[in-house]
């Protein structure tokens, strides 16, 4: 009997790269696979320069059959909005983690939002620094034990998570798109990714979705657990659903 | 629209700031990302009342980093993308214009030098050079141009343009707070009337074509997993630097042929420094000049001829010897002896060259 081949692939996936580089169990495969259909679909591969960031994203660098950019740490921002702002028709994608969106680049992230900068960023939030092994994010739950927080957050001495896409939705004019996506429902992510990028391509402004990723590696978690954190812990803090649509009805 | 930003040649009094915006129209600068810090406020303020009447952009970005990585990508999308700043701004620029050094991207970046550490002054001074030519964790894969004036500015800043695409190197402007304020006349001109060319810019990223199918997708990256990978890039950096310097590499004598002294200064300094052979000539010593115009690559071969047969060199900087560094470096192995004089962000009159010099005498 012939083998089974593998779940069907975007095709926007550059073979010669495969298998990938991150962790079994890892999230960003399925964002990555999220954005490379929503490319697909749009028939876009020849106008999208892809930057990634450093942190685990950085792993998508040759991920893609796309023009790719690995930048430095949270400042993917400023190069796609250099890119875009230089060449209009370019369709410029920031990929990102949490501590790249959230901390280090949180002002690009800020400021781009601010002057509806027409590109678009996708922040994958897996409550902690992956790449670096596993230290507290702005996006790390209260009680969650991190190696720089070995007690738990301490909202106390350490803050709350940071609420990214609501931040960027009280920001940003009304020509923004805004969402919070999960892996945990692909379909409603890529639709999501898909939107995102036809509001750059209609020139109407930024447009920025976080999804909600899975680390089982530095979670230290078995299959079920890391399910149950994705979908009962962070469920609890960061809300699924678009936050603002330019002149449609919300989805969630 | 008007065609050209300048016809023909005009003579003009002009502030090193307004010269350099007026450089990067004629060299065809597409676009400038900045971000406000003194004194480099004008080289913006002339820009962006200028670039929309010849289809030109910009962008105020929220810092510096933004200004410097902004750039990288307007480099990237194929355009010639500049930016300009100054002390704590040279600071948070060193970050993207390492990444540029890793990725061969010619970024333009004109330094009008502050007075420093920290804030400091904004005026007079030379204690950026470290900084803009080995600045970050690199290895000097730059090319920096000291300016003396006016007239250096406007020529500079149009060569940087071209040798920045040519050689894919970032590249630097050099000059200060006294040449980005003061006025002098200089005469701005269309390169193409003086035969002057600019390499054409191209893109990195979405050129035509469907990646993966048509061509090969461009994948940039700065990031390696193996010591013998990084060696190897920084390997192929060093050796197209090493390859580019001769064709970049530039230097100024004046009276050096038969000059028992010889003065060594930079940028701003060196007018005191030219101000000081004529007055030291006329009164019958013989001295003489030399200057770096380019820091990087530095003219070690030049520099080395006039020590050899100098029988003492006094070198003369705004700064606590950083351009001495630069030069005891080049000259290991010269005997010649070296005096110097350090007025770290302060002006340096032709006076008092003079005087020091006639000490050595």
């Amino acid at each position: 009997m012939a083998v089974q081949p593998q779940p069907q692939m975007p095709k926007v996936w550059r073979t010669e790269t495969k298998p990938h580089k991150f962790c079994p169990g890892c999230g960003h495969p399925l964002v990555l696979k999220a954005i490379g259909e929503a490319i697909e679909e749009l028939v876009i591969e020849e106008r999208v320069v892809f930057g990634c960031d450093i942190g685990c994203s950085l792993l998508a660098w040759d991920f893609f059959n796309l023009d790719s950019i690995q930048t430095h740490h949270g400042r993917t921002t400023p190069v796609i909005t250099g890119v875009k702002r230089a060449n209009p028709d370019i369709i410029g994608i920031a990929y990102m983690g949490d501590g790249g969106g959230y901390a280090i680049g949180s002002q690009h992230l800020v400021n781009a939002a601010t002057r509806n900068e027409k590109i678009t960023v996708f922040l994958v939030n897996n409550t902690q620094y992956g790449m670096t092994g596993g230290q507290m994010a702005p996006t790390t739950l209260p009680g969650q034990k991190t190696e720089t927080s070995p007690y738990g957050r301490d909202p106390e001495t350490t803050g709350y998570p940071t609420l990214g896409p609501e931040m960027i939705a009280a920001i940003t004019g009304p020509n923004a798109y805004v969402a919070r996506g999960t892996v945990s429902n692909l379909r409603q992510l890529k639709r999501m990714v898909k939107r995102a990028l036809e509001n750059q391509m209609e020139g109407r402004g930024f447009s920025f979705v976080e999804a909600l990723s899975l680390c089982p590696t530095n979670w230290g978690t078995n299959a079920e657990e890391t399910w149950h954190w994705l979908e009962e812990d962070m469920a609890k803090y960061f809300k699924v659903g678009e936050l603002k649509v330019p002149g449609e009805a919300k989805e969630g | 629209m008007a065609q050209k930003p300048i016809e023909g040649e005009k003579k003009v009094f002009m502030t090193g700031n307004e010269a350099v915006a007026w450089a990067a129209l004629a060299a065809g600068a597409d676009i400038m990302y900045g971000y406000p810090i003194t004194p480099q406020n004008e080289i913006m303020h002339y820009w962006t009342r200028l670039a929309p009447k010849y289809g030109r952009k910009f962008l105020q970005t929220e810092d510096e980093i933004s200004a410097g990585f902004t750039a990288v990508g307007g480099v990237l999308a194929g355009r010639r993308a500049f930016t300009a700043t100054a002390g704590p701004g040279n600071i948070l620029m060193q970050e993207s214009m390492c990444m540029a050094e890793m990725m061969r991207l010619p970024t333009v970046l004109v330094v009008t030098q502050r007075g420093g550490p920290s804030t400091a002054t904004v005026i007079y001074s030379q204690q950026e050079v470290t900084m803009t030519c080995y600045g970050g964790n690199g290895e000097g894969f730059r090319i920096v141009y000291s300016t003396a004036g006016q007239q250096d500015l406007f020529d500079y800043t149009l060569k940087a343009f071209d040798v920045a695409w040519k050689y894919r190197f970032p590249t630097f402007v050099l000059g200060d707070g006294y040449q980005a304020k003061m006025r002098e006349p200089l005469v701005i001109y269309d390169p193409e009337v003086r035969g002057v060319t600019i390499t054409p810019s191209e893109p990195y990223m979405a050129k035509s074509g469907k990646p993966g199918v048509d061509r090969p997708p461009t994948h940039l990256r700065n990031t390696y997993n193996m010591e013998e990978e990084l060696l190897a890039a920084v390997n192929e950096l060093a050796n197209a630097y090493a390859q580019m310097a001769p064709q970049v590499v530039e230097s100024q004598e004046f009276e050096t042929e038969d000059a028992e002294v010889v003065i060594l200064a930079h940028g701003v300094v060196s007018r005191a420094a030219q101000g000081a052979v004529k007055v030291l000539r006329s009164q019958g010593y013989r001295v003489g000049h030399f200057r770096p115009i380019t820091l990087r690559p530095f003219p070690d071969e030049a520099i080395k001829r006039v020590a050899e047969k100098s029988r003492r060199l006094f070198l003369v900087e705004s700064s606590q010897a950083q351009f001495r560094k630069l030069v005891t470096d080049s000259l290991y192995g010269v005997s010649t002896p070296l005096t110097s004089y350090l007025k770290p962000g302060e002006g340096i009159t032709v006076d008092e060259v003079v005087a020091e010099v006639k000490k050595l005498f």
